[in-house]
């Protein structure tokens, strides 16, 4: 039963790293952006929100709780909606490929967060390494109360608020793209934006929005991964980058619906950690457990592709540029 | 944007430029490389205080101070080149191809395989061609599985080939783990280190002169298959609009498979060439990001195998340059993926002004450029 708690709860921490991720893409995708550049947001959200963390930390003896959790929430969301508008002003006013500017996005941001990560664990001195104890303190407290409930304690009201967030922002989603007139223009967009552009929709101002504030959404994927995940520190070595890409494979699983993000992604984490839980699997097969999400992902999208559902589409104009002169 | 306003010109209107001589759409590139010169400098002395001029010198000392050094400088590039060549067939044909990261790595696994279990056994020039065939069919493989669903089913080959490297990195992971070496070490060491059976023998007196012999036969071959063949042809038109080709009778799957296998059979050599050429070992970083990065280039050289060459070559020397001033001056290395960064997004930007010219209110629109 501990086993079981404990594979539940690493399920469910990994799962909200990529949940993030996933959510801001799908958002960013319903535009017709197709960004590849979501694991280099997600570090620009990462190393922005520990930055700010950490300077705060520095300047002041006592840090304030509160202080902490909105200096380096905004810090990370700001440096990934940064990240967002540097894709939306190549793809959208200068029109330059999508897939090609969305992988030099990840390039820029891994080398930028990695570039500063490294900086901050030298400006820590000491060990070599940073930490922001009082920060990452203030994300991980759980429900006071509700968590000493036994079994469902552990299993539900466990962890950082974060977790919670994640969800709410996919209902949020959800409402705001099936119930919303905003919404329904946005997927216009998506869909056919000349339709979109002849019936007066702002195609143009519809994109950079979707994409800045799905970019922001996705760099929180990064701050509750150095937050949580890592509970504070800085390491080069790469793993934001699987993550990142992981929430793009998760995008598909889910269909582009946010609310099946939810559960897709707690499952991807599940099968990422499974092979922690088996007893008896040599390191080599382990290895072999893993790919276990992207074989699942490239299923769903093979068999998404066959059946043709019309519901279970990408954005229609996915990846397409569309400039109003040209057809 | 150019925004419609019914009576006042607006200030600043976007038009496509009919054409534009070669000399001025290479100005521009040549210009754009120069601004990502200086917002890279502004960079480095923003966040050091050292002068870039400075750094950049240190830099070319990284990538071109010694003979050693230059050859490595070399053996990176045409890695590098040697993907993008891979690349640029699919990606001519429109076919996004993100999964060359993946095709390395099995080309990778499968030399490295029969390095350990045939070193020493087969005489190495029979070794090194059967290494190559089964990396050139492993890539193939890995190249033609995502083309079948997608001439078959129209299935995103964007997203699939993207998980498709997934699946090679853990494949790649479990060879690791299974021919670990010494044992507990998990990585596989340097294979063959005192027989070096199956390693590139020497070729004009340089360690790597065999790797820059083979990335210059494809280059060459891959520039002619392009733009002479009935082949080539078939990729361009395909790759222009596919229903052109389907009504000129073109049959679009069989291009789609046909091209995935040269693309990911020259990607899975790429990975024979990184094992048996270079590292002489196998691990999940022997791809290390360059199947990204060699889309840029073959996208960025609008897949002239030529220009290719000059793109791979200013990139690694970024990145070989990065790395001296990380050791020069206490930076670290990651400098480089900023660098490479900000020059990608100032060339992807400038060919934004070599399609189209800005017209300012008030000007005559005479001067046709």
């Amino acid at each position: 039963m501990t086993q079981f708690i404990a594979l539940f709860q690493a399920a469910i921490v990994f799962g909200t790293v990529i949940l993030y991720g996933a959510l801001g893409e799908i958002l960013t995708e319903k535009s017709g952006n197709l960004n590849l550049g979501v694991p280099g947001i997600m570090y620009l959200g990462g190393i922005a929100g520990l930055a700010g963390a950490f300077f705060y930390e520095l300047s002041t003896p006592n840090p304030v709780p509160a202080l902490c959790l909105i200096i380096s929430f905004v810090c990370a969301f700001a440096a990934a909606a940064a990240g967002g508008l540097i894709y939306s002003f190549l793809t959208i006013t200068l029109r330059a490929n999508q897939n090609v500017t969305g992988l030099t996005l990840t390039i820029f941001g891994g080398g930028v967060a990695n570039f500063f990560g490294g900086a901050l664990n030298t400006m820590a001195g000491g060990v070599g390494q940073i930490s922001v104890a009082a920060t990452s303190a203030v994300y991980r407290v759980s429900i006071p109360g509700l968590s000493g409930i036994p079994v469902a304690g552990p299993l539900v009201f466990s962890y950082g608020f974060m977790v919670y967030l994640a969800i709410a922002v996919a209902v949020v989603m959800l409402m705001f793209l099936g119930r919303t007139r905003v919404g329904l223009n946005l997927r216009a967009v998506g869909e056919n934006p000349a339709t979109a552009d002849a019936a007066g929709i702002p195609v143009t101002r519809y994109k950079y929005l979707a994409t800045c504030v799905g970019a922001g959404i996705s760099g929180l994927g990064g701050l509750y991964y150095t937050m949580d995940y890592v509970k504070g520190t800085w390491a080069s070595e790469g793993t934001i980058e699987a993550l990142g890409w992981l929430a793009v494979a998760l995008v598909i699983f889910a269909v582009w619906k946010s609310v099946h993000a939810i559960w897709g992604a707690y499952l991807f984490g599940f099968l990422t950690w499974l092979y922690f839980y088996i007893p008896g699997l040599s390191r080599s097969s382990q290895e072999l457990f893993k790919v276990i999400p992207y074989v699942v992902t490239i299923v769903v999208l093979v068999v998404m592709s066959t059946r043709k559902k019309r519901e279970n589409q990408p954005p229609a104009h996915l990846g397409l540029p569309y400039f109003r002169e040209e057809r | 944007m150019s925004v419609h306003v019914s009576h006042k010109e607006p200030l600043l209107r976007i038009a496509k430029r009919a054409s534009i001589p070669a000399w001025k759409a290479w100005l521009i590139r040549i210009l754009s490389v120069v601004l990502a010169l200086l917002l890279s400098g502004a960079f480095i002395y923003a966040i050091t205080g050292l002068n870039p001029v400075e750094v950049y010198k240190a830099m070319a000392q990284g990538a071109f101070g010694s003979e050693r050094r230059s050859w490595v400088t070399i053996r990176d590039a045409m890695m590098l080149l040697c993907i993008g060549i891979g690349l640029a067939p699919a990606f001519k044909m429109r076919f996004w191809n993100i999964g060359a990261e993946g095709q390395i790595l099995v080309g990778g696994c499968a030399t490295a395989g029969f390095m350990i279990y045939f070193g020493g056994k087969l005489p190495t020039p029979v070794l090194l061609l059967l290494m190559a065939a089964v990396s050139l069919i492993a890539g193939a493989v890995w190249g033609i599985v995502p083309a079948i669903f997608k001439a078959r089913w129209g299935t995103n080959e964007t997203l699939f080939t993207l998980m498709m490297n997934y699946v090679a990195i853990q494949i790649t992971s479990y060879c690791v783990a299974l021919w670990e070496n010494p044992v507990g070490s998990n990585t596989v060491g340097v294979i063959n280190q005192k027989t070096k059976a199956g390693w590139f023998p020497e070729l004009f007196g340089q360690d790597y002169g065999l790797n820059v012999l083979i990335v210059a036969v494809l280059t060459v071959g891959m520039f002619l298959y392009l733009r002479y063949t009935k082949q080539g042809y078939e990729i361009a038109v395909v790759g222009e609009s596919e229903n052109t080709a389907r009504y000129a009778g073109i049959k679009l799957s069989k291009v789609f498979i046909r091209t995935m296998a040269i693309s990911g059979a020259i990607c899975g050599l790429a990975g024979f060439i990184a094992v048996a050429g270079a590292s002489h070992t196998i691990s999940t970083s022997t791809a290390g990001g360059r199947g990204f990065t060699a889309i840029i280039v073959a996208w960025l050289a609008k897949f002239n195998t030529f220009v290719m060459v000059l793109i791979s070559f200013l990139l690694v020397f970024l990145q070989k340059g990065a790395v001296q001033i990380a050791t020069q001056f206490k930076l670290n290395d990651f400098a480089s993926e900023v660098i490479t960064g900000i020059i990608l997004f100032c060339i992807i930007g400038s060919e934004f002004f070599i399609q189209y010219r800005l017209i300012f209110r008030g000007r005559k629109e005479a001067g046709k450029a």
